[in-house]
Order: structure tokens, then C-alpha cells, then sequence
């Protein structure tokens, strides 16, 4: 969909507590557009429930529950148990969590709803980190990336959730990145015309989190996919689509672009470029993406 | 707007629930419309829903609360928004 004929209605209201250049905001301004007034969105511990301002104001103009940390999901599943009693039926319930509170604390409660074959959708907003209590490690942060509990550079690789995900063989799961509103806007709908449970995540590039400058939010989503360090893909009912570049990088019609290209923008990488450069730490990083390409191409195409 | 008797703690809508957020920015997105091509990619990419979009596609921002993040002019491809300090005048 071309990003004239995406609607004008806006649920963000200007004036919210988000940093400037906030991935999730904007992120959450398309979420808005695609599902309208007609939603309850649940919202765990994370920058959002900070992104709503504060008592007794609130920067959102949808219905939304905040909710403990670990517990999206499980919340989420009772609004809709409780619109299906009262026989709304055509309210979409989202669940909208970070990375911290979707890979790490809130995985057992969405593992749940998923099994449970709950009528929602689950929304991840990757910014690879616990940014709101200051930019900790999460199960989604890269390797070798600094945070404040990595000072020197994380020693493990990210987890996969898309797998884990997929393993519950729910109707519909999607990868997708704030940089294509055309990608990100159509899983949305898409999502929402299912029954049962549904799973987004959005690579949502966090300017004080990374470490870049705050007019690059949309430049570093976009070359998230153009290195392969991140995937635009669905899958309904067990059948796996990429799109956009990651098809074209799936099928090797493009050559993904080396990780130096985004990662020397991000400071969070800093210290495997100065004093010295780093070749080896770097190197494991572009193994590490070449080895997930590989394990697609083993599997999807 | 509808108030609610619950017990327990309900924010409302508001525009500026932080204030005048405009006062944050330290540069400045200029328009030019001479150069806009309306390809509303800065409109659909500001984070802060403070560019407005006209019925005939016609951009403008809203300095009242706009951050000055710079999105908009660094994907803006025909280069119609610049970013300038705050305070200097051209
Ligand atoms: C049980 C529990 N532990 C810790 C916290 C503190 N806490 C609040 S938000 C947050 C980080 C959330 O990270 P993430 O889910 O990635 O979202 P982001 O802040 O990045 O938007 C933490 C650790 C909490 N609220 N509850
Ligand atoms: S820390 Fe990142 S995700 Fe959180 S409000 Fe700021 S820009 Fe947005
Ligand atoms: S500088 Fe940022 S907040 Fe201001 S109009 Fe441009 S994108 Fe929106
Ligand atoms: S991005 Fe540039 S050309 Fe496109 S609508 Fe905005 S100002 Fe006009």
C-alpha cells in the first residue's frame, strides 16, 4: 500500500514523554492507524507505559490496560475473554510489549495465550534492549553490543523468537521494521482479519539505546534489513514468505551488506572499531547472520 | 469526554500531556514547498504525528510540539525540509 492511501487519523496525540526520534512511537502511530479506536491495548512495564505520559493524562486517544512486566499476554487474554462474554466481537485486542518484557519475563504468559489458541495479537517492539530502566541486555541484544550490563560488549548471541514463536504453529506470525510502513501496515491488517492467536515484531532501532543520532531512526531500521542482521518475513499457517529485500537476499538476488555498514553508526559497537579495530569480534558477527541466512535457505526456499 | 467510575487510576487523552514538547528541539525543520514532490514520507515517518497532511497532501509542522529529531528531513529524498539551529535566523 503506498504510504498516501494509509489513513489520515491520528490516535498518537502530540506532546507525549517519548525521546525525540522514538522508534516506538512511531511504530505505535501506525498500529494506530491500521486498528483504529476499536481496540484495547495492553501494555506491560516498558517505554510505552512511559510514552503514555503521565497521570492524569495520557498521550494515547485508544483504550489501554497497563499491566505487570511478565504479564501481556496473560492480560490480554482476559480482555478478550471479557469483550467475547459481552459480545464485542469486533474489537481488536492487542498485546504491545518490548523486547525484554516478550523474549525474557513475559515469555511463559505469551507462550500461553499462544497455545491457548487466544483471539489477539501480540505486538513485540524490538529495540534490542530494557531501554526504559536504561539500557540493560535482553535475550534480543547482538552480540558483542555494549549496554550497561555488557560493558564490555555482549558475549552471547540473540535468541531467535520468530523459532520460538513458530514452534506453537499459531495462523499468523510476522517480522516487519518501522523503515516500511507499506510491509509493516499490510501484516497489521493482515493480522487482524485472522482468528486466533497472531505474533508481530517490529525492528524498532532506539536512538539513545544504540548510541546513534536521533534523525537515524528510520536509516538503521532500514539497514537492519539491508545487512540481513534483521528479516521481513510471514508465516500463515505453517507456510513461510519473505519479503521485500530479505526475499531478494533469501533467493541471493542481492548480497546483503556487510554489518560494518551498520554497526560503525551505532555506538553501542564503538569499542570494536577504536582504539584498535576489532576484525575478530566483528567477523563473528557477520558469521553469525551468514549462519541464520543459511538455516533459511535450508529450510524455506 | 466520558468519565469513568472505577476504582482504580484512569488517565484521559490529552494533546501536550508533557506540554509544549516543541521547546526540546535544539534544530529546526524548515519546509520549502517549492521543492516538495508530496511523497509523505516525512509525514508517515514523524514520530510525533506533528506534521499535519492537507486534504490535497500539502504538508506542514506543528512547532508547538514538534522535537526536532530530524527524521523528517533526513528521509525527505528531494531534501524540502532542512534542519537549522534554533535561534539563527536566515
Ligand atoms: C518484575 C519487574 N522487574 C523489573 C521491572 C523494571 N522494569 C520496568 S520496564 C523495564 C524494561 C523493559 O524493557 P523492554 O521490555 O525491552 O521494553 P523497553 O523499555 O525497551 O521499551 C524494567 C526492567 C518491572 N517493572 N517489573
Ligand atoms: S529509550 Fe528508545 S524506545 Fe524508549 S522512549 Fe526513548 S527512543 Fe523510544
Ligand atoms: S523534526 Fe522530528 S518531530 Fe519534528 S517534524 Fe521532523 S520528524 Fe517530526
Ligand atoms: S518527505 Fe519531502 S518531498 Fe516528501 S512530502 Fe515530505 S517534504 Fe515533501
Amino acid at each position: 500500500m503506498a504510504i498516501k492511501d494509509l489513513p489520515v487519523e491520528e490516535y498518537i496525540l502530540q506532546g507525549s514523554a517519548a525521546c525525540p526520534g522514538c522508534p516506538a512511537t512511531m511504530a505505535l502511530r501506525m498500529v494506530f492507524k491500521a486498528f483504529g479506536k476499536n481496540m484495547v491495548m495492553v501494555v506491560p512495564a516498558c517505554c510505552t507505559a512511559v510514552i503514555e505520559s503521565l497521570y492524569p493524562n495520557t498521550s494515547f486517544n485508544i483504550p489501554v490496560m497497563n499491566i505487570a512486566f511478565e504479564a501481556a499476554a496473560a492480560g490480554a487474554s482476559g480482555v478478550e475473554a471479557a469483550l467475547r462474554v459481552q459480545g464485542k466481537k469486533d474489537t481488536t485486542v492487542v498485546a504491545w510489549a518490548g523486547d525484554g518484557g516478550t523474549y525474557d519475563i513475559g515469555i511463559q504468559a505469551l507462550s500461553g495465550a499462544l497455545e491457548r489458541g487466544t483471539n489477539f495479537i501480540y505486538i513485540c517492539y524490538n529495540n534490542q534492549i530494557y531501554s526504559n530502566t536504561g539500557i540493560q541486555r535482553s535475550g534480543a541484544t547482538p552480540y558483542a553490543a555494549w549496554t550497561t550490563t555488557t560493558v564490555g560488549g555482549k558475549t552471547e548471541f540473540r535468541k531467535e523468537m520468530g523459532d520460538i514463536v513458530r514452534a506453537h504453529h499459531i495462523p499468523y506470525s510476522a517480522q516487519t521494521c518501522i523503515s516500511y510502513p507499506d510491509d509493516f501496515y499490510r501484516k497489521l491488517k493482515k493480522a487482524q482479519s485472522i482468528k486466533g492467536p497472531k505474533y508481530i515484531e517490529i525492528m524498532a532501532p532506539c536512538p539513545p539505546g544504540w548510541r546513534f543520532s536521533m534523525e537515524k531512526t528510520v536509516e538503521m531500521g532500514r539497514m537492519a534489513v539491508e545487512t540481513g542482521a534483521w528479516t521481513l518475513y510471514e508465516c500463515e499457517n505453517d507456510v513461510m514468505t519473505f519479503n521485500g529485500k530479505s526475499k531478494l537476499i533469501l533467493e541471493k538476488k542481492i548480497q546483503r551488506k556487510p554489518m560494518e555498514d551498520w554497526i560503525k553508526y551505532q555506538g553501542r559497537f564503538g569499542h570494536l572499531f577504536k582504539p584498535t579495530k576489532d576484525t575478530k569480534r566483528i567477523q563473528a558477527l557477520e558469521d553469525h547472520i551468514d549462519l541464520i541466512w543459511e538455516r533459511y535457505r535450508e529450510c524455506y526456499l | 469526554m466520558k468519565k469513568y467510575d472505577v476504582v482504580t487510576t484512569i488517565s484521559y487523552p490529552k494533546i501536550g500531556a508533557m506540554g509544549k514538547t516543541g521547546s526540546w528541539r535544539v534544530f529546526k525543520p524548515i519546509f520549502d514547498k517549492a521543492k516538495c514532490v508530496k511523497c509523505l514520507r516525512c509525514w508517515i515517518f514523524c514520530p510525533e504525528a506533528s506534521i499535519k497532511r492537507e486534504k490535497d497532501d500539502t504538508i506542514s509542522i506543528d512547532y508547538e510540539y514538534c522535537k526536532g529529531c530530524g527524521i523528517c528531513a533526513n528521509e525527505c529524498k528531494v531534501k524540502a525540509i532542512t534542519m537549522e539551529r534554533e535561534g539563527e535566523k536566515k
